[in-house]
């Protein structure tokens, strides 16, 4: 399943894609980037709804994306996530860094 | 159990492997599009195991990282060889060995790049959780590495045991 971005109010929710590695990530933080310097979005919600696997890239990615999102006053939420991907979050510590609903 | 490789690791290694009741060898290419190929490989291959979701997850996730690990670091600015990786499994009995090589660079300090978030390139985010991953999901991981002579990570899983 490919990577869907939408905007509502401020916040930009990504459908994150079925398999997050070091391949995925580089197209994903571009983009998340770029709604954020644009000022499109202030807030992200990733969507983990779809995703089947995460490796440490995707750790990486979520560190950067919340530190970019607190520059600008921001939340990064992590919603959906499956035990797999939850048992990962959980693993990094990340889960002491953004929200996971 | 994390260790830097053993004097008889080598020994121990090719005695398991020629005694092994399954056997697959591969090189492929390293572009960050096979990470996910080097998954469905192992996947497949320790099907025959019989193994439980979680563990083939545990098992997709260490090969990842390592490959991941030949793609990003192992050949930054090396042109000395064809960016390649090297992918051997085999099992022995419930037990799955796994051995990620490339011919990149080699790491100049062990100990140090097996340390948690270390990374040397914070610059493209790297969590520097690789390592950690790799030992947390399977029961024994060994490094082989020189400088300017590759990298090796030799991985092992007991499957279907609690």
């Amino acid at each position: 399943m490919d990577t869907m971005f939408t905007v509502r109010d401020d916040c930009l929710l990504v459908t994150m894609p079925k398999e997050m590695d070091h391949y995925k990530v580089d197209m994903i933080r571009k983009s998340i980037d770029q709604y954020l310097l644009s000022g499109e979005a202030q807030s992200v919600v990733l969507d983990f709804e779809n995703t089947r696997f995460m490796d440490s890239s995707g750790i990486g990615l979520i560190v950067g994306r919340h530190k970019m999102v607190s520059c600008f006053g921001g939340r990064l939420v992590a919603v959906h996530a499956n035990p797999r991907i939850q048992k990962i979050l959980f693993m990094s510590g990340v889960k002491d860094m953004i929200e996971i609903v | 159990m994390v260790k830097q490789k053993e004097s008889n690791f080598d020994t121990v290694w090719n005695e398991r492997k020629l005694a092994a009741d399954n056997y697959c060898n591969l090189e492929f290419e390293a572009l960050p599009e096979n990470e996910g190929f080097a998954r469905v490989v192992v996947a497949a291959f320790m099907t025959q195991l019989d193994p439980l979701l979680e563990e083939m997850d545990d098992v997709k996730t260490a090969v990842s990282e390592a490959v991941t690990n030949c793609i990003i670091h192992g050949y930054q600015g090396f042109e000395k060889k064809k960016p390649q990786v090297h992918m051997e499994c085999f099992r022995c009995a419930n037990e799955l060995y796994v051995l990620i090589e490339d011919y990149g660079v080699g790491i100049e300090n062990i100990s140090q790049a097996m340390e948690p978030l270390f990374t040397t390139k914070p610059d493209m985010e790297r969590s520097g959780m690789g390592f950690a991953f790799m030992e947390a999901f399977m029961d024994e991981l060994f490094v082989e590495s020189q400088s300017g002579n590759g990298t090796k990570v030799y991985m092992s899983k007991r499957i279907g045991e609690k």
